[in-house]
């Protein structure tokens, strides 16, 4: 909550904090251009960066457990570059093919399903090789694969798309937790809820998990099933924030390994809530430094949570040696 | 023990154990027509590579069948869902846990998992047989340790404690006794006798310690290249057959001593 008002009260025009007060608690404000800035920029990004952050650490949580693989997370499995991949041909689609998708291209809707579309389709992919190899290790690599093969099918569509488009595209993989309206955050609170509630519904399972396939069977756990819901929860998660913030990265594989080194626990009914938690912290952490340094410009989120992420995660690690699934 | 009819919980007929590749079969052993009873401590012999383990997988439901049919109290295997079998059938594997933060409380509380509620909420039944197996198996003082703490004996004590607290009918344990000295083999040993005694449960282990498995287990199921023998231990030793079990030039078995010998010259 006070990060939340820290987040809300930083930025590039300085307002006093009891009119930021006022403000959000339905008051009027001596300036109309404060009240704008607080309810119309502000509030949205700071709600925005929340669900972003609980969102891709608990994405995070779901493929370290289901993969059994500390390593795992929605960008290093290729999710994140499924997903850039579906708005990649959406955006620079649109000025290769032109036509009918330029009409719908640049709505919010079609941005978030091509993104949802796109992570799911690599997670899939992902999925039916790890089917083949059994080995966590080589599906990893596979995952990895992935991600370059998406990115070099990028790089073609850019050489092919005009300055424009390609600007837009990469204004979009910056990411950003900005310039969403109520309604776009309405539509993505809406997704994200359907994933979230789904997480509850996969408790049991990803426990089991924790004893590897064979015992989670012998616990009565219906393995297709669970491991099909678990990857639709995160390729929808994924897949929305990154149509709607672009590709974050670090913090889906780096949250969860600071919510288990905080809490000792693997337990889900604990560490779900508590990674969210987690994630939503860190991530307005890293919007507040972003506006910090300058207040004219606003830095890429996407270069501040691996920058300040990086070094904790390796210095967590370093002074607690262990790693845990 | 009660001398009335004889309970069967598990029966074979005509199966065919060994894997699917592509096209062919990869047949490991074949005809196998086992009954097994209820109250049993049953322990499978054989080689390495002879396919014990295969045959555990296959009775769990681990892996399918090639052929023939598995009876589990005279319902076919085939038909039980997972959920089904998971209150029937519970197993003590040989393959390493992932790494986690899991407790030993914790370990074993994941064997309630068939019986508590979508959100795994324990009941007070629950907490009651997860004690009983923690007490039973003697980890009272680990209850708080993480798994990854304890040495491989305490280990397989946990894990039969999990298997326990799921309160199945059959626990199936792939060689519980391997990597351990020959104290906690025989630890291991005594308290699966022990649950057998009290609990009335069906046993059903691997295992390369004959020697020791002679003196506890009630029958023996004998895998070599060519077949399969079920019978009473004192069947087997009169009718010799262990001798069946391994090549002859090294060790043989010595039915006065019923033990496995060196060969004295």
């Amino acid at each position: 909550m006070v990060l939340f008002f820290i987040n809300i009260s930083l930025g590039s025009v300085s307002i006093p904090t009891d009119e930021i007060f006022s403000i959000l608690f339905g008051g009027n404000s001596t300036k109309e251009s404060w009240e704008t800035i607080i309810l119309n920029f502000r509030l949205p990004k700071a709600i925005t960066a929340i669900l972003v952050g609980s969102g891709l650490s608990i994405s995070g949580l779901l493929m370290q457990t289901l993969f059994r693989n500390p390593l795992a997370g929605p960008f290093v499995l290729g999710i994140s570059s499924g997903a850039s991949l579906g708005v990649a041909l959406l955006i620079l689609g649109s000025s290769i093919f032109g036509g009918i998708l330029t009409t719908f291209a640049f709505s919010n809707w079609s941005l978030a399903m091509a993104s949802s579309l796109g992570a799911f389709l690599v997670l899939s992919a992902v999925i039916i090789a790890a089917n083949r190899v059994r080995n966590t290790m080589s599906i990893l690599i596979i995952g990895l694969m992935f991600g370059s093969l998406t990115s070099a099918v990028i790089s073609v569509l850019a050489y092919f798309s005009q300055a424009e488009q390609i600007q837009q595209y990469m204004f979009w993989s910056f990411g950003s937790l900005g310039n969403l309206t109520w309604s776009e955050i309405a539509v993505f609170a809406i997704i994200y809820s359907i994933g979230i509630l789904g997480t509850f519904s996969v408790i049991k399972p990803l426990n089991s998990f924790l004893l590897g396939e064979n015992y989670a069977k012998s616990l009565g756990i219906n393995i297709k099933k669970s491991r099909n819901i678990i990857l639709l929860i995160t390729s929808i998660l994924t897949g929305v924030i990154t149509a709607f913030a672009g590709p974050i990265a670090f913090i889906g594989l780096a949250v969860p390994h600071i919510a288990k080194l905080v809490f000792t626990t693997s337990n889900h009914k604990i560490l779900l809530p508590a990674v969210a938690i987690i994630g939503g912290i860190v991530l307005l952490i890293c919007d507040a430094i972003a506006q910090l340094p300058t207040s004219e410009f606003t830095l890429p989120i996407n270069a501040i949570t691996s920058l300040f992420g990086a070094p904790i995660v390796i210095w967590l690690l370093i002074r607690k040696k262990k790693i845990f699934i | 023990m009660i001398k009335s009819k004889k309970h069967i919980v598990l029966k074979t007929e005509n199966l065919s154990i060994g894997y699917q590749q592509k096209k062919h079969q990869k047949i490991i052993a074949e005809n196998i027509n086992v009954s097994l009873e209820k109250g049993k401590f049953i322990a499978l012999a054989g080689k390495n590579g002879i396919g014990k383990s295969t045959l555990l997988r296959t009775i769990s439901k681990v892996q399918n069948p090639l052929k023939g049919i598995i009876f589990l109290n005279e319902k076919n295997l085939k038909e039980y869902t997972n959920k089904e079998l998971s209150t029937v059938l519970s197993l003590v594997l040989t393959e390493r846990l992932p790494e986690s933060q899991l407790t030993v409380f914790e370990l074993v509380a994941l064997g309630r998992q068939p019986h508590t509620n979508w959100i795994d909420k324990l009941s007070e039944e629950d907490l009651e047989k997860i004690n009983w197996a923690i007490e039973l198996t003697e980890i009272d003082h680990l209850k708080e340790n993480r798994f990854y703490e304890l040495s491989d004996g305490q280990l397989q004590r946990v894990l039969i404690a999990r298997a326990l607290a799921q309160d199945t009918e059959i626990i199936i344990l792939d060689e519980p006794t391997a990597h351990l000295d020959i104290h906690h083999t025989f630890k291991v040993f005594s308290l699966l006798k022990k649950l057998v005694e009290t609990t009335q449960k069906t046993i059903i282990i691997s295992t390369h310690e004959i020697n020791l498995a002679i003196q506890l287990v009630d029958e023996f199921i004998l895998l070599s290249d060519k077949s399969f023998t079920q019978g009473t231990t004192a069947q087997l030793i009169a009718e010799n057959a262990f001798s069946t079990l391994f090549p002859s030039e090294i060790i043989n078995f010595n039915t006065t001593l019923q033990q496995f010998v060196i060969n004295k010259n």
